[in-house]
Formats: C-alpha cells, structure tokens, sequence
C-alpha cells in the first residue's frame, strides 16, 4: 500500500466516492430523522395514561401491541436480512420500490425501533413534578407533552439520537446487498475495477471517519448551544424597594 | 360568607391503605386556612384530592356549588382555578422565568401573549423576581424557584392558592423570603389553603387552622384555640413535639 497508489486512486475516481459518500450520509441523516420520529411517535403512545377497562383503552393497548411487535423484530433481526425481505420481499408482490427508498425504510424503520425504546425512557425520567406542575396550570396531555415534557427529552435524549446517526452512518454499509450505491458499494466498485482492494477500501475508511467525527462534532455543539449560556441577563429592577 | 370550596365525607384509599377517612371541611372566600400535622396523616393527599391530581374513593368536592366529581365537565378547566404550589417547586425546565409563568395563561386560557406577558410580570415583580424573567430554573436558588412558582399559580388569577409545604425543600436562610410573599398575599385578601409546619407563620396569617392526623380531621377552629388551647389530646400531643 503505497501513497502514491492511494492518491491515483482519488485522482481517477473521487467523483464515485464523493457521491457513495453522500449517499451514505443523506440515507443516515434522513433515517436518523425518519427514526427519531417514530421512536416520539411511539413513545408517546406508550406512556398515554389509561383509563382502566374503557374501550378507548382497549383500542389503545392493541395499537401498542402491534407497535411493540414491531420494535422486537427490527430490533432482534439483522438490517442486512431486513434490507433482503423489504427489497426483494416487495418486489415479489411486485411492488419494485427505488433502491434509495427502500433504504431510507428499512434504515428509518430499524432507527425508529431502537429510538423507541429511547423517547421512552426520556419520558420516563422526566420528573413526574413536571407534569404535574403542568396539569395543576389545567393543561390537557397532549399540551403537557407538547410544551412541557417533550422539549425536556429532547435534549436529554440528543446524545443517545447522536449516537445512532454516527451508527446509521457506519451501518449503510450492508446496504450494498440490495445495491444501494452508498460509500461502500462505490468503494467495491472501485476495487473491482483497478484491484487494489487496500487502498481502495482504505480510502472508504478514511472518509467514514471523517463523517462520523465530524457529525459527533457538530451534535456536540448542538446540545451546548441548546444549553444556553450558563449566565442569564438581569433585567434592571424597576422598583427598587422591592419587597426582597 | 361565600364557600368556595366545600369537601364532603371525602375519602381516599390507595390500595387498601385508607390515607383519608371522612374528611369534611370548607374554605371560604378571603379565608386563609392552615392544614397542619405530622407527616404521613394525609394533608398532600387532601390537597391533591382538592384539585384531581388524586381521584378520591368516595365523597364530593363542591366548589363554587358545583359537585366537582359528579357534573364535571373539563378537569382542565376547573384545575385552572386552583393555583397550586409545590413543595419541591416543579417549575417547568426547558422554560426560562417569564415562560413558566405566560405558558398556562397562553395555551389553556387562550390569553393573548402580550396580555399574558404583561400579567406574569405584574406578579413576577411582586414576589420580586422580574429582573430574573429571562434566567433558566436551574440558575435560581431555591427560594427564587418558589418566589417564581407563586407568580406562575397567581398569573392564572385562580380563587384559590394551594400550598403543599412551600418551605419544606428550602435552606433556612431562604424559608423567610417565601413566607413574607405568602404573608403578603394572605393580607391582600386571597383565599389560600396552606398545608405547613411552620407553626409561626400559621398562627399570624390563619384565619383557621385545621389539624389533620392519620387521615381525619381531629380538630379545627381560629389559631388562637387549636394552637393556644388544644381541645384534644392528639393535638396536645403534636404541638408539644413540633414546638419543643
Ligand atoms: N401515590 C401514593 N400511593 C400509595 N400511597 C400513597 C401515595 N401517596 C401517599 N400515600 C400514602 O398516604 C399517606 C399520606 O401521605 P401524604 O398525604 O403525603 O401525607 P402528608 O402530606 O401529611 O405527609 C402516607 O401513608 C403515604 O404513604
Ligand atoms: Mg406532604
């Protein structure tokens, strides 16, 4: 493996990698998104408080059930056999779906199961003061979530959503079964054609590095820019006998 | 005298542990009732019973002459007359000063933001805390927290203020400058229910005091005779501990 080999490489085929690589990062953003909805989407749903034996109730834990379902399959099973039963699974009922779709499914779907259990947890671990400070002001459920509970997980899940980007990022890599150009399917192709697997992959590793230290980054000054500055301004006291 | 709230044969059991046991009592308009008693003889669970974050086993809750639990329509709307204050504060996080008290006045009162922004500062300046509006929860000592959650409840302008041990969470040197704003707003002729063991302050700002012990009310009447001359032995008892 010499530098030489690795900059001729770049030199005869940056434009592949550059757009593998965007592939690659459009799909992890896009499904990190995808993902982090539905995990808000279902989390809600699990923590609706329930009126025991009503049949809205009854309504709302089969939902939950099929939700559930849902989150211990795309948990428990391997994207790579996932990508293989959404593609090729659909395409024999003959529904061909775009090989950029299909990965923003299967990616946002598996996404959507772990961060699941993520929003709920972020739920759970918001004080129950809150919400009870918010209920007691005469918000309704939804308002409380909305205005009060939701924005406070948030934040506190941010880290954890951070996390499954630089995951998505690396994970796409499977993708390449159902043909998916993303980085490393690019990177194979490459090597296919000039045989210099080394360099070539070595090269693919280099820019995969490259967008997960860089998304760590900005996420990280994502949460310090929520956080505020540590000092708040004082407003002049208008009256100063105050009573304090 | 006008009642406005008017509790009935109340009981509350959580689980088979009976926490209240017949409870009757009332507050007038203007009346500033003081519920006192050691820990655990039900005095949170009464107040929280008052305002439907507890839903009671049996008994009625009248308020303004209406059977709360009976012909209530929107728990929402009858929470927003009550103004509750917590013992650990609870204000809202994710919302600086000024927001923690225009978000209820906003979203459940329909109040336009500038009127609402113009009441909240009205009682932020009275418990002297205007010149923190834009600071966050967590850059405020407890007694501002407090001085802060009074504000919020009273920008709701609800006919009655509930107290749940508002200095129980603070540090000595903090307790004082949440009891003058109570004080204050007792002698400005609100309707308060105040669970306290501060024995002082009951006695100066009560117009009634009402002793609670494993669940029922054992004795009630002006502080000059529960707290001066208990009638009964309970009571005796548990002044005796709480003054010594
Ligand atoms: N959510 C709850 N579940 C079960 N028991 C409770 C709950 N809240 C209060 N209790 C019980 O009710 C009793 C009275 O509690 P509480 O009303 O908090 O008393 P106080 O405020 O006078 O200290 C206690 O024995 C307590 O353990
Ligand atoms: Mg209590």
């Amino acid at each position: 493996m010499s530098l030489e080999t690795i900059l001729t490489i770049l030199e005869n085929n940056w434009e592949m990698f550059l757009r593998g690589a965007y592939m690659t990062l459009a799909i992890a953003i896009i499904s990190t998104i995808i993902g982090a909805f539905i995990g808000f989407f279902i989390g809600i749903m699990h923590t609706i408080p329930m009126k025991k034996k009503s049949f809205k109730s009854m309504i709302l834990k089969t939902f939950n059930f099929v939700l559930t379902v849902y989150v211990e399959v795309f948990r428990g099973t391997p994207m790579i056999v996932q990508a293989m039963v959404v593609f090729y699974g659909l395409a024999s009922y003959g529904l061909e779906l775009d090989r950029f779709i299909a990965a923003l499914v299967v990616v946002g779907l598996n996404t959507g199961a772990y961060m699941a259990e993520i929003v709920r947890g972020g739920i759970v671990s918001v004080d129950k003061g809150q919400y009870e400070a918010a209920q007691a002001v005469g918000m309704n459920h939804l308002q409380i979530m909305i205005y009060v509970v939701l924005p406070q997980v948030a934040r506190n899940i941010l880290p954890a959503t951070g996390n499954q980007l630089v995951m998505n990022i690396k994970d796409t890599a499977v993708l390449s079964v159902i043909s998916v150009t993303e980085l490393f399917y690019q990177t194979k192709s490459v090597a296919g054609a000039n045989f210099k697997f080394a360099e070539s992959f070595f090269i693919a590793c280099m820019i995969y590095l490259v967008m997960t230290f860089t998304a760590t980054r900005i996420l990280r000054w994502v949460e310090k820019r929520l956080d505020g500055p540590e000092a708040y301004k004082m407003e002049v006291v208008r009256k100063p006998e105050n009573i304090m | 005298m006008e009642k406005i709230i008017d509790i009935q044969h109340l009981n509350k059991s959580f689980g088979n542990n009976e926490v209240l046991k017949d409870v009757n009592f009332s507050v007038n308009k203007g009346e500033v009732v003081c519920l006192i008693g050691s820990s655990g003889s039900g005095k949170s669970t009464l107040l929280r019973c008052v305002n439907l974050l507890e839903t009671p086993s049996g008994g009625e809750i009248i308020y303004k002459g209406e059977n709360i639990l009976k012909d209530l329509k929107s728990v929402e709307a009858y929470r927003t007359h009550l103004g509750m204050v917590f013992q650990q504060f609870n204000l809202f996080n994710n919302l600086d000063v000024l927001t923690n008290c225009t978000v209820g006045q906003v979203k459940v009162l329909k109040r336009s933001k500038e009127e609402a922004k113009e009441k909240a500062l009205k009682y932020l300046e009275i418990v002297g805390m205007s010149a923190y509006k834009n600071a966050k929860p967590r850059q405020l000592s407890g007694g501002q927290k407090q001085r802060v959650a009074i504000a919020r409840a009273l920008a709701m302008d609800p006919d009655v203020m509930l107290f749940d041990e508002p200095t129980s969470a603070l540090d000595p040197e903090m307790v004082g400058e949440v009891l003058k704003v109570m004080r204050m707003l007792a002698d400005q002729g609100n309707t308060m229910l105040i669970v306290t063991h501060e024995m002082e302050f009951a006695k100066e700002v009560s117009d009634r005091i009402v002793f609670m012990d494993k669940g029922v009310i054992v004795e009630e009447g002006h502080p000059s005779e529960v707290l001066v001359n208990p009638k009964h032995d309970r009571t005796k008892e548990f002044l005796k501990r709480t003054l010594a």
